[in-house]
């Protein structure tokens, strides 16, 4: 992805920086500006908690050019507290242990670089919530 | 509008055609089909095709295809709709001629894979994919029907080993077809042995990376008869999509598009399920079989996989599903693949179809997918007379 592209979307990607529609309260994420669920405009921003749980769960092993390095890795449809969808890679959890249902939040990690003098490029991840914090 | 009628088949065998190009396997199959037709000139040429741009550095295929076939002059353009580019080509031939505009269209699917390295396809073919939302993230196009095939396990306490019938049927079927790629019959053990790709979905799940070319000839229906006694009628077609990630699904197990399509269609030809004699469905993956035996009315939600178990989906089952083999083993030439199955369906409706003939086949359903679901696109042919 071209360096304009991965820059247009920094609040999205550091910060899960959604909309929200006046009409109908839709939460969206990604921002899309006209509700899917009521097709009304939703221009205003909306920030996410990045809260949520593990909807499904897959690990790679035949990853994509530029993430080969990275294999074998968990990638999740994770739940979000406010309502919507998102796919993100899990971190910091051994693969063998994801569940669906799992408990999870966001956190920045390096997603991929373009060869070793390209971009770094940086995102949303999501790990396991320890299971104190979930419970307090 | 008028009655549109398919008068001419060509198909490539599917495999890995190294000392053939892109324009080779797509002229073979033209070349076929208007020989099967008995033409020699026609109105357009419609090229479906996803990836030629990625995988071959070629775009521009309506003219580099039109050129090479001996069509110099005519409208000629490449349509695009990921994996369900060749059954987008068909609709857009479709619209053409039932318009009245254009009297003969030529469509072939074309899709050359095998050109560069894994990586390379995979990446090309997450493309299919929401490259800001879904793709940056890592994923792959298996992985995104792993995410379905996990929550579907999940939500209706299916067992992976349930998915087994659909593969051991496809590869049935796929062994007495001379274009399939694998025609080799699979056991239950090969399909519970095999590697994982990603979990759940192993590589007995998922459809080949292959090349391939398959065309067919549309005309009206009224002049059809002149051309070739054993045409076919085009009695229902729709497109129909949803959005194109999956995150961005109300409901990620409901392929509404599918649905959509289907509905559309069986209202243009005015049958129902019950109808439909086969179904040319679009197994990219043995989760995604499931999902379309559920949208397209053949199975309530979740029960769509017992179909595969309870041998339904068999050649003499209550409908009978990839008779020649389907992505999985006929092989997945990605935008040629909805063009291949029209052929198929054709072969069935005029009763060439040999060991592979479903008996008084009369109506035959064909269904292409675009990604994840997000442009999907089905047929419905009945024999002519
Ligand atoms: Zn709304």
């Amino acid at each position: 992805m071209a360096i304009p592209q991965n820059w247009r979307l920094q609040h999205q990607r550091y910060r899960l920086t959604g909309e929200v529609c006046h009409t109908c309260g839709a939460k969206l994420f990604p921002p899309r500006d006209v509700c899917p669920e009521c097709a009304k405009p939703a221009y205003e921003p909306f920030q996410f908690a990045g809260k949520g749980e593990v909807y499904s769960f897959t690990v790679l092993s035949d990853a994509p050019a530029g993430y080969e390095a990275y294999e074998p890795y968990p990638v999740a449809l994770v739940k979000l507290q406010e309502g919507p969808l998102v796919t993100a890679q899990l971190t910091d959890v051994d693969p063998q242990d994801v569940r669906i249902g799992m408990p999870v939040e966001m956190v920045t990690r390096k997603l991929t670089e373009d060869g070793d003098d390209g971009l770094i490029v940086y995102g949303y991840k999501f790990r396991p919530v320890l299971k104190a914090a979930a419970n307090g | 509008m008028r009655d549109v009628s398919i008068i001419g088949i060509g198909q490539t065998e599917v495999g890995e055609h190294w000392g053939k190009s892109l324009r080779h396997l797509a002229g073979d199959a033209v070349l076929a089909a208007m020989r099967d037709a008995g033409i020699e000139r026609a109105d357009a040429l419609y090229v479906g095709n996803m990836l030629s741009g990625e995988l071959n550095g070629q775009e521009h295929l309506g003219a580099l295809i039109a050129d090479f076939v001996g069509l110099r002059g005519v409208e000629a353009v490449k349509i695009e709709a990921a994996c369900g580019s060749g059954a987008a080509a068909v609709r857009m031939g479709y619209l053409a001629v039932a318009s009245g505009l254009l009297d003969v269209v030529i469509v072939v699917g074309v899709e050359k894979m095998t050109d560069q390295k894994g990586a390379v396809t995979t990446a090309g073919l997450a493309m299919a994919a929401d490259a800001e939302y879904e793709v940056v993230n890592g994923i792959s196009f298996v992985s995104l029907n792993a995410l379905l095939m996990q929550r579907y396990m999940h939500e209706y306490g299916v067992q992976h080993e349930d998915f087994a019938g659909f593969p051991i049927n496809a590869h049935k079927n796929a062994a007495t077809n001379p274009y399939a790629m694998f025609r080799k019959p699979i056991s239950l053990e090969t399909f519970k042995r095999a590697r994982m790709v990603a979990a759940p979905i192993n590589l007995m799940d998922s459809s080949p990376v292959a090349d391939g070319a398959a065309a067919v000839v549309l005309a009206p229906s009224e002049v059809a008869r002149r051309f070739q006694p054993a045409s076919v009628r085009i009695i229902g077609s729709a497109n129909a999509t949803d959005s194109l990630a999956v995150h961005d699904r109300r409901d990620p197990l409901f392929l509404s598009a599918a649905a959509l399509s289907a509905q559309k269609a069986y209202r243009q030809a005015g049958i129902g399920p019950n109808d439909v004699d086969f179904f040319e469905l679009h197994d990219a993956f043995s989760i995604t079989a499931a999902l379309s035996l559920e949208a397209a009315g053949f199975a309530e939600r979740g029960r769509g996989v017992y179909l595969a178990k309870d041998g339904e989906i068999a050649l003499d089952g209550r409908i009978p599903i990839c008779t020649f083999g389907g992505l999985k083993a006929r092989g997945h030439p990605v935008g040629a693949t909805g063009v291949y199955q029209i052929v198929e369906a054709v072969l069935q409706l005029r009763h060439l179809a040999g060991p592979n003939q479903v008996k008084n086949a009369r109506i035959g359903m064909t269904q292409n997918i675009g990604g994840s679901g997000a442009t999907v696109i089905t047929h419905i042919l009945a024999a002519e007379g």
